[in-house]
């Protein structure tokens, strides 16, 4: 085309007209395509084109998600002090030792309370494992307590049928869903111990959850209620604009 | 003297590369907005600080605080059409061959320094080129690797459990969000020289790369009349 009859300055000009108004056009459909998503009606404190992008990619990397994968554990001196952040739901006036575990399992009218030497009772298990904070923030922490999986086979077995867990306060103010697999995961605890100590009630005592399959938000503290569902349960920072699959 | 229209940037090339500048630009206003968060990385020696990242009003003047939920979500909506943007530039520069082009060779780095001397005018020649220096060969490669580091950086920090062979080749969990920041500031320096040396190249040469071929002034065949 180059050195054909074509005059260049001509056909330059041609070429400029044409794809400098299509890179207009394409800038001003980008403009309006940011803000018709960003002017959706909110879900869960988002736009809801957002939300359902994070569902889609929770779905998708949940496909992916493998029971063998395990977040890696570590040496004991590599533990590090765990700074307290948020304390909703901590605030009810029960003393720890009066403290109860209401305990809903799926699809049954009967309701259990369980004390902490019910929890006990289980095999021990520790985990060196990262806590991993939605903020950025990381500590190594060690955690003692019992797999969340063995807590349900000895309960309530038929449970582990269920879609999801819910996990509130005894106040009900704080309050976390997890897919049951995540759950059951061999890092999902009922902790009652860390860094070597008996839980303390910034930390959520008598009982808290940690998982290292989840953003710390989900490892609730101070565990009232445990119930399942097939159906997506409420979770406090999933109202709150931020993904409610939360997974690592 | 005569003029003609010289074939220089392939359609696709070009749809990557302007596809890419909001993206990216989308990206990086996101990733501040979640940084914002957890703020904690400085130049400095112990408990002395030269600079944070970043001051208060970094975040004032561009309004970057208390968004983190919204910045995840834009993020996480983004790196879609940042990877699938990125992974079709990459295959179509590797397939058609012109990453032959872009690769510096053990020459570039000696003819870099040149070409660096050269633009700050310290220097009336410029070493023989192709179509790019070697500056901008290394330059243009090292945002491409920039570009599959903060990917893969990116996967590592996502979900550090699930991939978490992939968090530890890149150092673990806290170097990975280290390294994808470091990617971050990259990016917006290449951006900065990108500008400067765009500006200083001319319309010709910008042009070029919106509409594809650039006007070549031919004085040889001149000559040869």
């Amino acid at each position: 085309m180059s050195k054909s009859n074509v005059n260049p300055e001509r056909e330059l000009a041609r070429r400029s007209r044409r794809t400098f108004l299509s890179l207009g056009v394409g800038a001003v459909a980008g403009v309006a395509c940011w803000t018709y998503l960003r002017s959706r009606p909110h879900e869960g404190d988002l736009p809801s084109p957002f939300r359902r992008v994070l569902q889609w990619n929770g779905e998708l990397t949940s496909s992916l998600f493998r029971e063998s994968h395990l977040a890696p554990e570590f040496l004991p001196s590599r533990i590090e002090a765990l700074p307290p952040n948020g304390d909703i739901g901590l605030n009810d006036q029960t003393e720890n030792e009066d403290w109860r575990l209401l305990f809903i399992p799926h699809e049954s009218d009967e309701v259990r309370y369980l004390t902490l030497p019910d929890i006990r009772a289980l095999p021990k298990r520790e985990l060196i494992s990262e806590f991993k904070c939605i903020e950025g923030w990381s500590r190594i922490v060690q955690w003692g307590g019992v797999r969340f999986r063995d807590f349900v086979q000895r309960y309530a077995p038929l449970s582990e049928k269920a879609a999801y867990v819910a996990i509130a306060t005894p106040d009900n103010e704080y309050y976390v869903a997890l897919d049951i697999v995540s759950a059951l995961h061999a890092q999902t605890l009922l902790v009652y111990e860390m860094n070597g100590e008996p839980l303390n009630d910034v930390h959520g005592a008598p009982l808290r959850l940690f998982t290292s399959v989840k953003y710390g938000h989900k490892s609730i503290k101070r565990i009232g209620t445990i119930s399942f569902s097939d159906r997506p349960p409420r979770d406090y920072w999933a109202e709150r604009g931020y993904d409610y699959y939360a997974g690592l | 003297m005569t003029t003609h229209l010289k074939e220089k940037h392939t359609l696709i090339t070009r749809w990557a590369h302007w596809i890419n500048f909001p993206v990216l630009g989308m990206m990086i206003w996101s990733g501040l907005l979640i940084y914002w968060a957890n703020d904690v990385y400085r130049i400095g020696i112990a408990r002395w600080t030269l600079f944070h990242f970043f001051p208060d009003w970094v975040y004032d003047a561009f309004g970057l605080d208390h968004q983190l939920a919204y910045g995840m979500s834009i993020h996480f909506f983004f790196m879609w059409l940042f990877a699938i943007n990125g992974v079709i530039y990459f295959v179509f520069t590797l397939l058609s061959g012109a990453w032959r082009e872009l690769l510096p060779t053990w020459q570039s780095p000696r003819e870099a320094v040149h070409v660096i001397v050269y633009e700050l005018g310290l220097r009336k020649t410029l070493p023989p080129q192709d179509k790019y220096n070697s500056a901008q060969k290394i330059a243009y490669t090292a945002i491409v690797l920039m570009g599959l580091g903060s990917l893969v950086t990116g996967i590592a920090i996502y979900r550090p459990t699930q991939v978490a062979w992939l968090t530890s080749l890149v150092g673990g969990y806290r170097p990975a969000r280290f390294l994808h920041f470091l990617f971050m500031l990259g990016f917006v320096c290449f951006f900065l020289i990108h500008i400067v040396q765009v500006i200083r190249a001319g319309w010709n040469n910008f042009r070029s790369m919106v509409i594809g071929a650039e006007l070549v002034v031919e004085q040889e065949a001149v000559q040869h009349e």
